[in-house]
């Protein structure tokens, strides 16, 4: 009866993430009875991924961003920025295809060394600076692009956005099996990683978590990687871009995680005068940071022009919004010092979902943007509500 | 009955899985001033909070009967309607308002919506009268100090015509001077039929003004003390707050002095803001291994800043002076540095400057000794726990796991968070500004056992207090600062708090004998 109870005090605890989950699945069983079950064919759950990559992409940099307690206005307009540079330097300046890659990840280093100066040494807040960023970059896009399209591109350049792994089955095989693989591999990784976990907290005598819910999540993240993985297999295989995402996911995860770099985060968004007076060098982390989401904001561009192979001076537009709202639907604080990797890339998933969701049931984009800004208010309203009830105040 | 004005009847007031008051009686008589005293979470705010409506009539049990009428506060602003007004520690002013436009916030002085400047200023002087401050009415708060921003509160209680006074720990952050200023208003004002509540930690100034004193422990009431009829002594209400006989309030320690770890020269500091005022002057002190050396000076007089400036520059501007360890001039001017060549600085504010208040134990832990479990910019989280989970049992953090935030812990468990911290950079002279503020007497105990015991292993530890009895307790040696000028340097055994407090406030009379 004890352990019962200790169990629900537990997921009590953890309201937050299950109701996270619980919203996914009830989204996505909610679209796929709406659509009469197109949202889960294997060509729309490919799509799902393929479209929605690169606000997954800048979501995994904005929640380091938002955890410090900042902000960034400006991805949107980088995305667009160096979408500009990717089709001058390879169709005007006859840059190779992979140096161009290379470059424009600099380009984006370049980006968030320039405002990362300003809000890091020069003490603007970060909404200012992104902000005049938003302008200055959407301004220098059209410069660079003289307010025309740039297309096409090689089809090199194409498969990071919208290229697939090859088909070890010869296209004989009604599952691709290199897809499939990497699924099981996935899957296994993460169970012996969870497993692995455990013990070692179980070790330290600081584990908490009840076996059953322990086993319950293992077991819904396999089946879902697993149907993921099958559903994707059924179509055309693995996108190029999954594997992209899936580095950057699990690289950050850690990085937020277990690195000193990450830690340092956590405690400046969590109290800056304490880190600053334990020896934490504040300004060169909020620096790097800007740095880093620079370089990421660049990688999304590079995506997003690739999969629509056209550099365009409106690209972009209003991505950071949705950037911003992946990160705050996944748990991320206002305040700063909260928020994780994970929870941000299932925020963009929500986000994907109801994007893909009511475009196939012809929702007009009206009621679109009223739907998402609903579910955000009620994301962080219900984080709000959380917090008072077990904070105490 | 009728000599009661509040009486509050078996209250019991539960939270989630714990009982924060249990059948909890209180009766306070008219025209007297009433201490409530208690450790840290034994349920002082809590009472106060079921008394002000601020835990509104219905989640508690029991009966609160003021002036005779049964009552059922809903909200502050029906407790208030009723004459009950409470000051919380945490003085809720707004800094770039003026005194009197704060003294009428909620309720201001109008004529159809537009504000009567001349007769709130008027009123306001009034008011200020009576709570002795000379101040202009229209001077802003942030230019007027801690104590004197206190009044103000009583100032805004006053206008509010108010019968029953609470003050939560009023003179915490006030200097001697500012707390004899108060504690004399609230006999003045008890002349004037107005009857206090007052929650304090200071044992001294429970006895010099109240008549009654009510002891909470663990949600129950104790017992209620006669101030008048009973000598009460302070061991007396020490034995009530902790339940135990505390012997002696400071651990005997046998200091065991080495050779000279820091020496800090004519060290110069100016404010950051107002860059002609100095706020630490041509200031000298030593710190040899194994010693504990205490800091006495009054808030303001640059006690905090000559810490804070030495540790890595975090105060000040256009900083002079040297640092030598060990014999040889060292660079402090960042806090790494600082950190680096062996020093540590525990803030006197914890939850704004000490701790990630959102952050677990743990966490809080590893901050600034996180290299020694990192290998390559990773950090090792299993040993983190296993340093942590050694740190919680050493220094007793009373907590499940090392994985509880931080925030949720007792004021003496977070200074001991604090504390552990720093312990892990592995430091060699540690600066602990006020650290026992705010923490229960129990815990108090433990803490001066953790710097003796920082002492015992060789280290230099650097105390700043603005309680005498605290530094002549524990010190070796004792520093007196006032206006930024070091003004004297006494043995342990060689002073009195009368000595102490002379030099932290007559300086002028000392240059000139």
């Amino acid at each position: 009866m004890s352990v019962f109870r200790s169990s629900l005090n537990y997921l009590a605890g953890q309201l937050r993430q299950i109701g996270l989950f619980i919203a996914l699945i009830a989204i996505v069983i909610f679209f796929q009875v709406a659509t009469n079950g197109i949202t889960l064919k294997p060509i729309n759950v490919t799509n799902l991924i393929v479209q929605n990559s690169y606000i997954l992409i800048l979501a995994v940099g904005m929640v380091m961003v938002i955890i410090a307690g900042h902000i960034d206005l400006s991805v949107g307009s980088v995305v667009a920025f160096v979408g500009a540079m990717s089709g001058v330097m390879i169709t005007q300046w006859n840059v190779p295809w992979w140096l161009a890659i290379i470059l424009c990840l600099g380009v984006g280093a370049l980006v968030g060394m320039w405002q990362g100066f300003w809000i890091a040494y020069f003490g603007i807040p970060a909404f200012i600076v992104t902000l005049a960023g938003m302008l200055t970059f959407r301004g220098l896009t059209q410069i660079a692009l003289q307010n025309k399209q740039i297309s096409p591109f090689p089809d090199e350049f194409r498969a990071l956005g919208s290229g697939f792994l090859p088909d070890l089955g010869g296209g004989t095989t009604a599952v691709e099996p290199l897809t499939l693989g990497i699924g099981i591999i996935a899957t296994l990784f993460l169970v012996l990683q969870g497993i692995r976990q455990r013990r070692a907290r179980a070790k330290y005598d600081v584990e908490d978590e009840p076996f059953a819910w322990f086993l319950t999540k293992l077991v819904f993240t396999a089946a879902m990687i697993i149907g993921i993985t099958y559903l994707l297999a059924s179509y055309r295989g693995t996108p190029i871009v999954l594997i992209v995402l899936g580095i950057l996911i699990v690289v950050y995860a850690s990085v937020m995680s277990n690195s000193v770099f990450g830690r340092h985060i956590y405690a400046i968004g969590g109290n800056l005068n304490a880190a600053a007076l334990s020896g934490i060098k504040t300004k060169r982390v909020t620096f790097m940071l800007f740095v880093n989401m620079g370089v990421i904001s660049a990688l999304a561009g590079l995506v997003f022009t690739a999969q629509l192979n056209l550099a365009n001076p409106k690209a972009g537009d209003g991505f950071e919004l949705d950037a911003i709202a992946a990160v705050f639907i996944g748990g991320a604080a206002v305040t700063g010092g909260i928020g994780t990797v994970t929870g941000a890339i299932i925020g963009g998933f929500i986000i994907g979902l109801l994007n893909n969701g009511m475009s196939i049931l012809g929702v007009g984009t009206e009621y679109q943007q009223l739907i998402k800004g609903l579910v955000l208010l009620g994301a962080v309203a219900f984080d709000v509500y959380n917090k008072r009830r077990s904070g105490g105040r | 009955m009728t000599t009661n004005i509040l009486e509050m009847r078996s209250i019991t007031k539960t939270f989630p899985g714990v009982k924060a008051l249990q059948d909890v009686s209180l009766a306070v008589k008219r025209g007297h001033i009433h201490a409530i005293c208690g450790e840290n979470g034994a349920g002082k705010s809590t009472l106060m909070k079921v008394l002000s409506g601020v835990y509104p009539h219905g989640t508690y049990d029991g009966e609160i009967v003021f002036e005779n009428e049964t009552v059922a506060f809903k909200s502050i602003n029906d407790s208030e309607a009723s004459g009950v007004v409470i000051i919380h520690q945490e003085l809720a002013l707004s800094p770039f308002l003026s005194i009197a436009e704060n003294i009428f916030l909620g309720n201001e002085q109008q004529n159809n919506g537009w504000i009567d400047w001349n007769k709130t200023n008027m009123e306001a002087a009034k008011l200020l009268a009576r709570v002795g401050l000379k101040d202009n009415p229209i001077t802003k708060i942030r230019d007027i100090g801690v104590g004197k921003q206190q009044l103000v509160e009583i100032a805004k209680a006053l206008s509010k015509e108010v019968k029953l006074l609470i003050l939560d720990e009023p003179t915490a952050a006030l200097n001697d001077e500012d707390s004899a200023h108060l504690l004399d208003l609230m006999k003045h004002l008890k002349g004037q039929g107005v009857t206090s509540i007052m929650i304090s930690h200071k044992l001294n100034e429970i006895k010099a003004i109240a008549d009654e004193v009510t002891i909470i422990r663990d949600g129950k009431l104790i017992e209620t003390l006669d101030m008048h009829t009973d000598d009460i002594s302070e061991e007396r209400i020490i034995k009530g707050m902790v339940g135990r006989d505390l012997g002696s309030r400071y651990p005997d320690h046998t200091p065991n002095i080495g050779e000279e770890l820091l020496r800090v020269e004519d060290w110069n500091v100016y404010h950051p803001l107002d860059h002609q005022r100095r706020v630490v002057k041509d200031a000298n002190i030593t710190v040899r291994a194994g010693e504990i050396v205490g800091i006495a000076g009054l808030m303001g007089a640059g006690r905090t800043e000559l810490a804070m400036s030495v540790f890595g520059h975090s105060y000040g501007h256009n900083i002079s002076g040297t640092v030598y360890k060990n014999g040889v001039k060292i660079n402090t001017s960042t806090v790494a540095n600082a950190i680096e060549h062996g020093l540590a600085y525990a803030t006197e504010d914890r939850k704004r400057y000490g701790l990630n208040l959102i952050e677990d134990i743990k966490r809080n832990i590893s901050t600034v000794g996180m290299h020694k479990i990192a290998k390559r910019g990773w950090v090792d989280s299993n040993q983190e726990i296993v340093v942590a989970e050694g740190y919680r049992k050493s220094m007793n953090i009373k907590a499940p796991t090392v994985e509880a935030l931080a925030g949720k812990l007792s004021g003496g468990n977070q200074q001991k968070v604090v504390l552990s911290k720093w312990m892990f950079s592995d430091p060699d002279v540690l600066i602990l500004d006020e650290p026992t503020r705010g923490i229960d007497v129990g815990a108090k105990y433990e803490i001066y056992g953790i710097i003796n015991r920082l002492a015992d292993a060789g280290k230099g530890v650097i105390v700043i207090s603005s309680e005498l009895p605290e530094l002549i307790g524990i010190c070796d040696r004792i520093y007196t600062i006032f206006e930024g000028r070091i003004t004297a340097d006494v043995a342990r055994g060689q002073t009195t708090a009368e000595f102490l407090m002379q030099n932290m406030t007559q300086e002028r009379d000392k240059d000139k004998r």
